[in-house]
């Protein structure tokens, strides 16, 4: 992929076709300078993209996932990946500060699998927001997933309902939650915990839906409009509080933590 | 082929009423084998028996099981989903709230009922239904059979994966006791949105899954034909989840499956939901909430 060769001393975007730097493109947080489309970016970007520097401390980096089913082939497929990526899974969960308010954070990187859930997703996000209910903190998970992933069959089905109830029961003690959805929030994604925000954010140009567009598009025999399931429809059909851009989505979470009374009055 | 063997076994059930002596005698014998045939059925031969036009539906267990049914429809904020199917009714003189997913027992029905695929409505009314029955305090029973919620644009236009998402939270907390059902297809989040419950029963041929297996081939491999193979590493039978603990309990059915001898699967299963809820009855609230979350929550732990 373009993006991350970072060896090459250009990269174009693949929405504008544009050349920049890869240092330009870093700079800008994976979003091209020309034209504002967002690229994927990195759980580790991201979380340095959002957080105070050097406020994070992993939660729950001792879960790997396994193989419940045996999957043929998915073992190797796990540590070639973990080798590729320096991740365990296709979520980075823990503790840090967005502008000196403590935060429970989950973000997911695609590029693990389409961020896909399996059982390590599912039991480190359900211990992130374990955390947060326990520790009276808010919490942020950024999406970025097409869904239940395969290799795990009924385990990830049932993550689904494991992550929900914990949301649950945290929304039920008066927990926030800040859901952000990012390039793609698909399939069991969407069906569970990405939806149950009370605030839901999108980035801009996400593909943001339950049915893969294929899948759809094979259903009813015709082929969808220019923007279906994206960030822009989901807003205008009721499902997204508001698009913001990745550069000023730092600012905006801190400005949704001090209207819900986190860090005004000790700063 | 579990097809032939399915037909060869009708035809020979007819004929035995009409044979005598020597003629029946083989057509027994014959009978004997085609049945130890299929009782050791491929997972795939088990999700074509899940899908059998003549399994028995939702009507059919309310008809059965319940008494006095009152349909209650729409989700009170767009539409009527046929494909979930929903009311009151009573269990052994008690009243229930029932929601289920909706397969037609002809092409007609199947047509009006979207196949069991429901949209977001469908969900909305679940959750309706269930928040209902947590204010009367009537325990819900639901049945699922669908092989997943309809991909199409109004399903997604109107947030199908929100009303799912939704379905799951809200399950996940309800005050009174929940059993569900599995009886035919459970396919992928459309499935486990009514699955969220204090007991999961699975009859013996119904599948639950992430996804249909046509529709892991197609993601896995780009190729919806390899369907038996997935099949077999899906892990998706009654047998592979009980014994992975994701099914509390497995509910036979007559050799051939439910559709020979429906009676017998409207019995066990009477049974069987009438034992486990006098066991969730016995629980206070807060218990019985915390052993829900627990059951979910330990599932890949
Ligand atoms: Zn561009």
């Amino acid at each position: 992929m373009a993006l991350e060769d970072y060896g090459a001393s250009f990269v174009m975007c693949p929405a504008c076709s544009r050349r920049t730097t890869p240092q330009n493109w870093r700079a800008h947080l994976q979003v091209c300078p020309s034209c504002g489309a967002h690229q994927p970016i990195s759980a580790p970007e991201r979380l340095a993209s959002v957080l105070d520097a050097g406020s994070f401390v992993e939660l729950g980096e001792h879960i790997e996932g396994s193989n419940p089913l045996d999957f043929p082939g998915y073992d190797e497929k796990l540590s070639d990946l973990r080798r590729k990526t320096g991740l365990q899974d296709a979520v980075i969960t823990g503790l840090g500060m967005i502008d000196g308010v403590k935060v429970v954070i989950g973000v997911m990187d695609s590029r693990f699998m389409m961020g896909s859930m399996g059982t390590a997703v599912g039991e480190r996000v359900t211990l992130a927001v374990e955390y947060a209910r326990h520790s009276g903190l808010p919490l942020v998970l950024f999406c970025a997933s097409g869904g239940a992933r395969m290799q795990e069959g009924i385990f990830s089905l049932m993550q689904m309902a494991k992550t929900s109830a914990a949301i649950a029961d945290f929304s039920a003690d008066g927990g926030l939650y800040i859901s952000v959805l990012t390039h793609p929030t698909t399939g069991g994604m969407i069906a569970s915990f990405a939806s149950l925000g009370d605030i839901t954010i999108a980035e801009p140009g996400a593909l943001i839906g339950f049915a893969g567009p294929r899948v759809i598009e094979q259903t009813i025999g015709q082929r969808l409009p220019e923007g279906f399931q994206r960030s822009e429809f989901q807003q205008d059909h009721g499902f997204v509080d508001q698009i913001v851009q990745r550069g000023r989505m730092r600012e905006t979470l801190s400005q949704l933590l001090r209207l819900h009374g986190y860090g005004v009055m000790h700063g | 082929m579990i097809r032939e063997m399915l037909s060869q076994l009708d035809e020979i059930d007819a004929m035995l009423g009409v044979t005598k002596g020597e003629e029946r005698r083989t057509l027994m014998e014959r009978r004997e084998e085609l049945l130890i045939r299929c009782a050791n059925l491929t997972a795939e031969q088990k999700v074509f028996l899940a899908r059998h036009p003549r399994r028995p539906k939702i009507d059919a267990y309310i008809h059965e099981l319940f008494t006095d049914f009152f349909e209650q429809k729409g989700d009170r904020q767009s539409r009527e989903d046929p494909s979930v199917l929903g009311g009151i009714a009573l269990l052994h003189g008690e009243p229930v709230t029932i929601i289920g997913h909706r397969k037609g027992t002809d092409l007609n029905e199947n047509v009006a009922y979207n196949f069991g695929m429901p949209g977001a409505e469908g969900y909305r009314k679940a959750q309706r239904l269930m928040r209902q029955a947590e204010k009367f305090g009537r325990p819900v029973i639901t049945f699922i059979d669908t092989p997943g919620a309809y991909p199409g644009m109004e399903a997604e236009e109107h947030g199908v994966g929100e009303a799912i998402a939704q379905c799951l939270a809200l399950m996940s907390r309800l005050t009174v006791p929940t059993i569900a059902v599995v009886t035919g297809e459970g396919g992928s989040g459309g499935a486990l949105a009514l699955g969220v419950a204090d007991r999961v029963l699975m009859l013996e041929n119904a599948y639950y899954a992430v996804l249909t297996p046509e529709g892991f081939a197609s993601i896995l491999w780009k190729d919806a034909s390899r369907r038996g193979e997935a099949c077999e590493v899906m892990k998706l039978t009654a047998q592979d989840l009980h014994a992975y603990g994701v099914i509390d309990e497995l509910i036979t059915e007559p050799i051939g499956g439910a559709q020979r001898k429906p009676q017998a699967v409207f019995s066990a299963l009477d049974e069987a939901i009438a034992r486990h809820l006098a066991e969730l009855k016995t629980m206070d609230i807060q218990t019985l909430r915390q052993t829900r979350y627990e059951r979910f929550r330990q599932i890949g732990q």
